[in-house]
């Protein structure tokens, strides 16, 4: 039946190679890609932008929560640091049953001794050795006054080493000199509260102030300090007031005498003291904090009472930067987990997109387009809606912190490396959470896509 | 073996072709297809072999469940038969991996579906491009080929318009520029005119009266005598076997 001869006419026809256009990665092909998710997402304009709401809250939120906390754990740090951080600070604290002894009791007000003493600090000076400096202060309370006007404030009595040892600046004129200290000097140098305070118009250098009966000279000015760096724990004056005034150690003595008197709620009440505070410079940062254990029991040993408290600004910063960094995993945990929401947002809005078009994935499989192609589009279209979202993310999420500082005052710090972290996780939530429906829509079949109303 | 025996089919089935000696652009041998859902297992095609030759223009024929969809399916590598082979040219399609059916299907074949599925965000000029861009075409390549064939339907004034803007039988009439977009081999239609009124039903059979002329290989499947009328080959399948395949005497 079959007759060769008909053979050779009615032969297949030969087919050159199909031309295989996937190889490799091909920029006008992912350009075109591109070109087209951006299209779709524009063609749902309102649900991709709450779509992308999800990723701008994340990445927004993990940029202005890390800069909040960098900022409030770098002032933190800041005020240790101005504390010195070679520096074992010592203050005397008037002990509890001291107290309350002296309420109970009859008749004149007796002085209640308690603190540091000289001793002590002699005794620290000659068991440990690497102690650079001590400058040790009294600290008593007196009304200053000017003419008409007057201040209540502590009046520091201390050495010439007390700016230096606190990072403490002059704003204007100079601190006492050594020679002053040697004269029991009737010399003066002012806080800027205290110097705005009595002297509003005119500049108080070479003016004098009155405190008791005796004039000072002013000297100099401090610069504003903001805040008491000795804390709430103020030993010899009630409240951590910044005004304060510095004379030399000796003149303090010398005016003031060792016991001082004044006014309280249950009448007069006297107390000595010898020391209010102590600044014990260490050489270097390394042992500090073991001087600062060997310094507290040097003081119990010597201390019937606990009348004096220790504080190493160092060991305070260690464990303000440890707080600090557990904040920040907090902060950022959290942060975190709306940008993980902001991704399963993603993943939802892509499922539907991708049954949505179903259709169009068939008419682009029967196309010529392999699996690959429509993963590439629905990735690229995750990837395009969380990249826009992380880009409008980072810029709130940077100017989030600078309203928070011109409106509250709070420091914040927008560190380099937060938005990039932001961004690239954003980028990768796209990737990360577009892949699942990408890859569903890719193993439709064609026929059942094709037929998909 | 199966060679001798696919051209023992040839020689049967399609005589006068054969004598004129015109090349078969595609050939299915003894192509069964089986569904199987579940524990059941439905065959719809029993063993269809046929030829088809460049220039044909064929009608597809046959009662709802013949088995029409599934052949239609399996001509347009959107599908694989479960036994038999499927040559299109020269190459055997049957065995295929999913990239390469894409290639194929891309490169070799041209769709025109009854519902025209144009792609609605894009525009007409970027629907005719479409096939272009998976075959790697360049962008100035694609753009001068797509121009091209939307002056060939017609529609060279409209190439910016959503598929939306357009009529029915415009719609239809992007979908066959974008079937001719990569010169292919055969070109499928599946019930071309079936969302058409008569007036532009009247030009999709028209324009497909000149592919034919052009010496295209056109396959098309419906349920209408009227449009079946126009072409030059008759297929009738019947509960999944080719119950006749007469060819016009002209």
């Amino acid at each position: 039946m079959t007759d060769v001869t008909l053979d050779p006419p009615s032969s297949r026809i030969r087919l050159g190679k199909a031309p295989s256009s996937n190889s490799g990665f091909n920029f006008i092909r992912f350009k075109k890609i591109t070109q087209v998710g951006i299209k779709s997402i524009y063609s749902h304009g309102l649900r991709s932008l709450l779509t992308v709401l999800g990723i701008v809250i994340g990445v927004a939120a993990v940029i202005a929560m890390l800069a909040v906390s960098e900022g409030a754990s770098f002032e933190a740090q800041q005020q240790f640091r101005d504390l010195g951080a070679n520096n074992i600070l010592l203050k005397s604290v008037k002990p509890a049953e001291v107290e309350e002894s002296s309420r109970s009791g009859f008749g004149p007000p007796q002085a209640i001794i308690y603190g540091l003493t000289n001793a002590d600090i002699d005794t620290i000076r000659n068991s440990i050795p690497g102690i650079n400096n001590v400058i040790a202060s009294r600290i008593v309370k007196k009304n200053v006054w000017n003419n008409g006007l007057n201040i209540n404030t502590d009046v520091v009595g201390t050495s010439v080493d007390y700016p230096s040892s606190r990072n403490y600046n002059l704003r204007s004129g100079r601190f006492f000199s050594e020679s002053e200290m040697r004269d029991h000097a009737n010399v003066v140098v002012l806080s800027d509260e205290v110097a705005n305070v009595l002297f509003p118009i005119d500049n108080p250098l070479g003016k004098t102030v009155k405190i008791d009966s005796d004039y000072y000279n002013v000297v100099g000015i401090m610069e504003s300090e903001g805040y008491s760096n000795l804390g709430q724990n103020q030993a010899g004056s009630s409240n951590a007031a910044p005004s304060r005034i510095f004379i030399p150690f000796t003149s303090s003595k010398s005016r003031f005498g060792e016991t001082t008197t004044r006014q309280t709620a249950g009448g007069m009440e006297s107390e000595t003291v010898e020391l209010h505070e102590a600044i014990i410079q260490i050489e270097g940062q390394d042992g500090v904090i073991e001087v600062g254990e060997i310094i507290d029991q040097i003081l119990q040993r010597r201390h019937k009472d606990i009348d004096y408290a220790i504080e190493v600004p160092l060991a305070l910063l260690r464990q303000a930067e440890e707080s600090a960094l557990r904040d920040q995993i907090v902060a950022g945990a959290i942060a975190g987990i709306s940008l993980l929401v902001g991704g399963i947002g993603i993943m939802n809005i892509m499922l539907a997109s991708v049954t949505e078009r179903t259709r169009e994935i068939g008419i682009r499989r029967a196309l010529g387009a392999k699996r690959r192609d429509i993963i590439m589009q629905f990735l690229i279209e995750a990837v395009i809606l969380s990249g826009v979202g992380g880009l409008i993310g980072v810029v709130l999420g940077i100017a989030i912190p600078f309203i928070i500082s011109a409106f509250w005052g709070m420091t914040t710090i927008v560190t380099p490396l937060a938005p990039v972290l932001a961004f690239s996780i954003s980028a990768l939530i796209g990737v990360i959470f577009g892949i699942y429906p990408s890859i569903r829509a890719a193993d439709m079949d064609p026929v059942e896509a094709l037929r998909h109303e | 073996m199966l060679e001798s025996n696919s051209e023992t089919a040839t020689s049967s089935t399609a005589v006068a072709a054969a004598v004129s000696g015109q090349s078969i652009v595609a050939s299915l041998v003894d192509i069964r297809k089986t569904y199987y859902m579940g524990a059941l297992s439905v065959e719809v095609l029993h063993g269809i072999s046929l030829d088809f030759y460049r220039g044909d223009y064929i009608s597809i024929m046959g009662p709802s469940g013949c088995g029409k969809s599934t052949l239609m399916n399996i001509l347009g590598c959107l599908d694989q038969p479960t036994e038999g082979k499927y040559y299109l040219g020269d190459e055997d399609t049957s065995q295929m991996e999913d990239d390469e059916l894409s290639t194929i299907r891309g490169a070799r074949l041209g769709f025109i579906f009854q519902s025209y599925n144009l792609i609605q965000q894009l525009n007409v000029l970027e629907n005719i491009e479409m096939p272009l861009f998976y075959q790697g075409y360049s962008e100035a390549d694609s753009h001068e080929i797509a121009m091209g064939l939307a002056a060939r339907v017609g529609l060279d004034d409209r190439v910016d318009h959503k598929p939306f803007e357009l009529s029915g039988g415009q719609q239809q009439r992007v979908a066959i520029a974008r079937a001719l977009a990569v010169d292919p081999l055969i070109i499928l239609a599946d019930e071309p005119t079936g969302n058409l009124d008569s007036k532009s039903g009247a030009e999709i059979l028209n324009l497909f009266d000149e592919l034919h002329d052009q010496g295209k290989t056109l396959i098309m499947v419906t349920h209408s005598d009227e449009l079946a009328e126009r072409s030059q080959r008759w297929v009738r399948l019947r509960d999944g076997l080719v119950e006749s395949d007469d060819r016009r005497n002209a």
